[in-house]
Order: structure tokens, then C-alpha cells, then sequence
């Protein structure tokens, strides 16, 4: 057994045996899960913050305990504090988002380097075969809708997934507008539209998923037997990072829709049972608005990076 | 916000959805999809393609963080708040472009 000093592929070591077999060292599976877990306890963490952002009474009474000042004669965060003409939540709202737009940043610049550090396809446009030697053309891979089963529609089936989340985000505007204007059953109206909008952006992602997972009926020669489809350790389409990097982040957005799908029917609810005029604003309308918009421009993103270039 | 509650009673009946930024900032962004699309099925020269598509991709950001984010319409200080450590994310891709082959060592 050696380790193939010239034949680095992918960024990784390659093990050869003395039969001659080459394999993928274990220790790059184990280093992969090791990240996935460290991700997972990331986003964990970041949740809890989550819960302070929706919960500022709350947050500054920690606050103000820990520092063992009283609470009761100073009300910091009662109203009329704006510095940025904007309130406590929608600041930190903000603040959120531009924390999320980091993450977002550093995976997509991940999938940038990695995949410019790969080589690119070079052959002919129209009958591209994929291999283990380069990265996918996108339109090879995520050509696909549901009902044509074998028909090449490269960019059709997420041209409508980009549709629905742009819709959804003119919905949501339309709620925050009517929000203004303290009409309730046009708030209620909207909102229902884009949750609807959510859950049909997840479903197609779903089937989006399964199509990758599945694979073609031909398949293709991975580590020395036909394999189908996609997992975390290998594809059919090209190098494991492809699949490993569609995974991550299309589900890290996915997960984001998710919690938004989330938030909007628990906004949904409160409108509903009018809690917002007796409160006497659609303020909190407004907030998650902010999040489902900053999915919408996540997507976009994602749109380009994956599926365009 | 108080002044906000007192003019709640006087106007809840009386005003009308004002919708039409909403919708043109709708076709702007589909207009652009559009048109990535076009460039999409069109055209094949690679460095054409990625340059046209980042650019119009940070046109429909700007529509989306602008118009329905509604940040065009916020002061000053929270627009250079948001905007001003983007900085950070272009240094990073800059200096990975500049050295990220010695990261991953291919080319």
C-alpha cells in the first residue's frame, strides 16, 4: 500500500494497493462527516441566537441582569429608541441577515474554488458525457421536469423553481403593503399566497433531489463498478465535491426556505386570529418579510453559481 | 410608532393598495431572468457568459434588497451598515483569486 504522491486528484490523496487497486483514502470520508457535523453544530448555535432576535424584552433583561443593573426603572428598548429610524427587531433583523449573507458568501466562494480547481470541460456542447476527470456543465446534470421522463430540458424545470420564489417574494411585498394599510384580509390574502409559493419552491426542490439522487439509467464508472446517481461519497456526474457541494448548499437554502415556510404560517396565524390589530401594527409582517425576501435573493444566487455558469 | 397608531382609525377605510412599484420591480426581475436565459441558449463563449451573468445577477439583487427589502428607503446609517461589510466578501474573493490555486494546488 502507498500513498500517490503524483496522482493528487481532486485535492486529495489517493491510496494505492498492492494490487494495484486506487482508492479514496477512508480518513477523506471521516473528514467530510467531521464537517458536516461541524456545520450542523454552527447552525445549531445560530438558532439559539435566532430565538434572542425574536425575543428582545427577553434579551435585555439578560443583559441588564447579568450586569446587575434593575430592570425596573429603565426601559431601554420601550419604544421611541430608534437610532436608525428602523426598530429594535427589524435592526436586528438586518444584522441576521448580513450574518447569513456571510455564510452564504463563504459556501458559494467554496463552490467557486473548488470547482475552478477542477478541470473544465473542454469537448463538444452537444453530446458531453460526464466523467470523474472534470466538473459537470450544470446543464448536463439539472436537465429534467417532472412527467417528461428522459427528455433533455436543460434550465426549464429550475427556470419555474426561480419563478415561484420571485412570486412568492412579490406576494410577501404585497402582505408588508397591505400590512401598512392595516387591511387584514388582504394581509391574510398574501400571506397565504406565499406560503403556498414556499411550499411549492420545496416541493419542486424535493424532486430536484430525487432526480439527482436516482440518476440516469446508463450510470456511470465510479471506482471501478457502474454507479447511479448522487450521494456524499461519489457521482455519477463528476468529481464528489459536485455533489457534496449541490447537497450543502441547495439544502442549507432549502432548510432556510423551510424555517421561512415556518415563520409565515405562524405570522399567518396571528394575523388570522388578529393579533397584529390589536397590537396595533403589521410590524412583525414587515421582519419576516425581510427573511423571505433574503431567501429569494439567496436563490438568486444559487441560480447563477450552480445551474447558470 | 405612536403617531403611527393615531392615524390608524382616520385612514384604515379610506386608502387603496399602492402596488404599482411592486409590480414593475416584478418585471424587472423576470425581464432579467428572461434574459439570462436567452444569453443562456444563445450564446457559448464562457468568459461573455460568466461576466454577464454575475452582473445580472447583482442587477436583481439590487432590485430585491432595494425595492422589496425596502432598504433604498431607509436612512443613510442602516444602508452603509448592510452594505459597507460586503467589503469583506469581495476581499475574500479577491485574495482567493489572486492565491486560492496554492489552496487546492491543480493549476
Amino acid at each position: 500500500m502507498e500513498l500517490l504522491t503524483n496522482n493528487r486528484r481532486f485535492g486529495e490523496w489517493w491510496i494505492k494497493a498492492d494490487d494495484g487497486h486506487e482508492s479514496r483514502p477512508k480518513v477523506t470520508v471521516f473528514k467530510r462527516k467531521f464537517f458536516i457535523s461541524g456545520l450542523f453544530l454552527t447552525s445549531s448555535l445560530r438558532c439559539f441566537g435566532k430565538c434572542f432576535l425574536f425575543a428582545p424584552d427577553f434579551t435585555v433583561k439578560i443583559l441588564m441582569a447579568s450586569h446587575s443593573v434593575s430592570t425596573s426603572n429603565v426601559n431601554l428598548w420601550g419604544g421611541g429608541v430608534e437610532p436608525m429610524k428602523a426598530s429594535y427587531g427589524k435592526l436586528m433583523m438586518w444584522f441576521f441577515l448580513m450574518s447569513d449573507t456571510f455564510t452564504f458568501s463563504a459556501l458559494l466562494i467554496t463552490y467557486g474554488l473548488i470547482r475552478f480547481s477542477h478541470p473544465a470541460y473542454a469537448g463538444p456542447m452537444d453530446h458531453a458525457v460526464f466523467s470523474q476527470e472534470y466538473w459537470p456543465l450544470p446543464d448536463m446534470v439539472f436537465n429534467g421536469i417532472p412527467f417528461l421522463h428522459g427528455v433533455h430540458l436543460p434550465l426549464v424545470f429550475v427556470g419555474i423553481m426561480t419563478f415561484i420564489l420571485i412570486m412568492s417574494s412579490v406576494t410577501m411585498v404585497l402582505a408588508v403593503e397591505a400590512g401598512h394599510r392595516m387591511d387584514r384580509n388582504d394581509v391574510q390574502k398574501w400571506m397565504l399566497w406565499t406560503i403556498l409559493g414556499g411550499i411549492a419552491f420545496l416541493s419542486c426542490q424535493a424532486w430536484e433531489w430525487t432526480h439527482l439522487i436516482m440518476g440516469s439509467e446508463t450510470g456511470q464508472m465510479v471506482d471501478g463498478k457502474i454507479f447511479h446517481g448522487a450521494n456524499l461519497v461519489r457521482n455519477e456526474y463528476g468529481p464528489p465535491a459536485f455533489a457534496d457541494l449541490f447537497f450543502f448548499i441547495t439544502g442549507f437554502h432549502g432548510t432556510h426556505v423551510l424555517s421561512g415556510v415556518v415563520l409565515n404560517i405562524i405570522i399567518f396565524y396571528n394575523t388570522v386570529i388578529g393579533v397584529y390589530d390589536r397590537t396595533g401594527h403589521y410590524e412583525m409582517v414587515e421582519k419576516v418579510g425581510l427573511y423571505w425576501h433574503f431567501v429569494d435573493l439567496v436563490w438568486v444566487f444559487v441560480f447563477t453559481f450552480f445551474y447558470l455558469i | 410608532m405612536s403617531s403611527h397608531d393615531n392615524h390608524q382609525s382616520a385612514t384604515t377605510v379610506a386608502q387603496k393598495p399602492d402596488t404599482k412599484a411592486i409590480w414593475v420591480t416584478f418585471w424587472i426581475l423576470l425581464g432579467v431572468t428572461a434574459v439570462e436565459f436567452l444569453i443562456a441558449f444563445t450564446t457559448d463563449s464562457k468568459p461573455f457568459r460568466l461576466v454577464t451573468f454575475i452582473l445580472l445577477t447583482f442587477v436583481k439583487a439590487y432590485y430585491i434588497v432595494g425595492n422589496f427589502m425596502h432598504l433604498r428607503h431607509e436612512v443613510k446609517a442602516l444602508i452603509w451598515s448592510v452594505v459597507f461589510p460586503i467589503a469583506f466578501i469581495v476581499w475574500l474573493v479577491a485574495a482567493l483569486i489572486y492565491e486560492g490555486g496554492s489552496i487546492l494546488g491543480s493549476h
